[in-house]
């Protein structure tokens, strides 16, 4: 995961926190939100699809994998900058069983290809489509922080 | 609310054009692969996956198009996409999946390549 970090110093412009079930299809729901934000911020439509993948991918970890007991999602959308919008900060949490994550496997076409199940891509698309993702995981559940930001090619 | 994936197929002279309209998550994945292999028990070796009214997917559905991939290249067969939007054309980049099928921008280059 980036070990650089570009919210420091920046401060909170705006912020929307969501609270959605642990179903399905509420992904989508949270990747409009936060696509609602990269759109006030004035981010290329491009980058915006980038955003709303990212946080899909976020959320359907958290949908398939967290077995939260209060089956709950928490969204955390931030707006971070100076004076004006630079950064975009999406934290996706949940209160379940957690994992640990150095002991993610990247995987690779070759051996899925092989492999009878084809699935473990989130967060190798999620770093793929994001500046800077970051990844605790404990006893106390999940989050996962994506920042894209404004300028960055 | 998203609605879900409806297809639509198109037979021509050996080469099968799928194309989607709506998300392509578990369940949208699962109805491409259910067409795919029937197109497949029909004879077609050569499938077209045209996404130009898909523009959400996720690592679920793509992971049940990986299913397709596999079965063609068992039979032999190609398989290529057209019209992907630039955010789902980078994900099929990330995943490597562009080593195993052809990626085209637009249908007619995607029908010309699978006739070759």
């Amino acid at each position: 995961m980036a070990a650089s970090n570009s919210r420091s110093a920046q401060a909170v412009l705006k912020q929307v926190e969501l609270q959605l079930q642990l179903a399905s299809e509420m992904e989508i729901e949270a990747s409009e939100k936060a696509c609602a934000i990269a759109d006030l911020m004035h981010m290329s439509a491009d980058k915006v699809d980038e955003v709303r993948m990212a946080v899909i991918e976020a959320c359907i970890n958290a949908i398939e994998h967290s077995r939260a007991e209060d089956g709950k999602l928490y969204v955390q959308i931030s707006m971070l900058g100076h004076d004006e919008p630079e950064t975009l900060e999406i934290t996706v949490h949940d209160r379940g069983v957690g994992f640990d994550p150095k002991k993610l496997v990247q995987p690779n076409i070759e051996d899925k290809l092989k492999s009878a199940s084809k699935r473990g891509w989130g967060f190798r698309i999620i770093e793929g489509l994001m500046d800077e993702v970051e990844v605790e995981s404990g006893a106390d559940g999940t989050s996962v922080t994506m920042r894209k930001q404004v300028g960055r090619s | 609310m998203t609605e879900s994936l409806s297809l639509n197929v198109e037979r021509r002279d050996g080469i099968a054009v799928i194309y989607t309209d709506g998300y392509i998550n578990n369940q949208g994945g699962e109805e491409i692969a259910k067409v795919a292999y029937e197109l497949i028990d029909e004879g077609y070796r050569s499938l077209l996956l045209n996404l130009a009214g898909t523009k959400i997917v996720n690592s679920i559905g793509i992971s049940i198009l990986i299913e397709i991939i596999e079965k063609i290249i068992e039979i032999e067969g190609k398989l290529a996409f057209c019209n992907l939007t630039p955010t789902i054309n980078k994900t099929f980049h990330i995943m490597g999946l562009a080593q195993y099928t052809s990626i085209f921008d637009d249908e007619q280059d995607a029908v010309e390549h699978l006739g070759e």
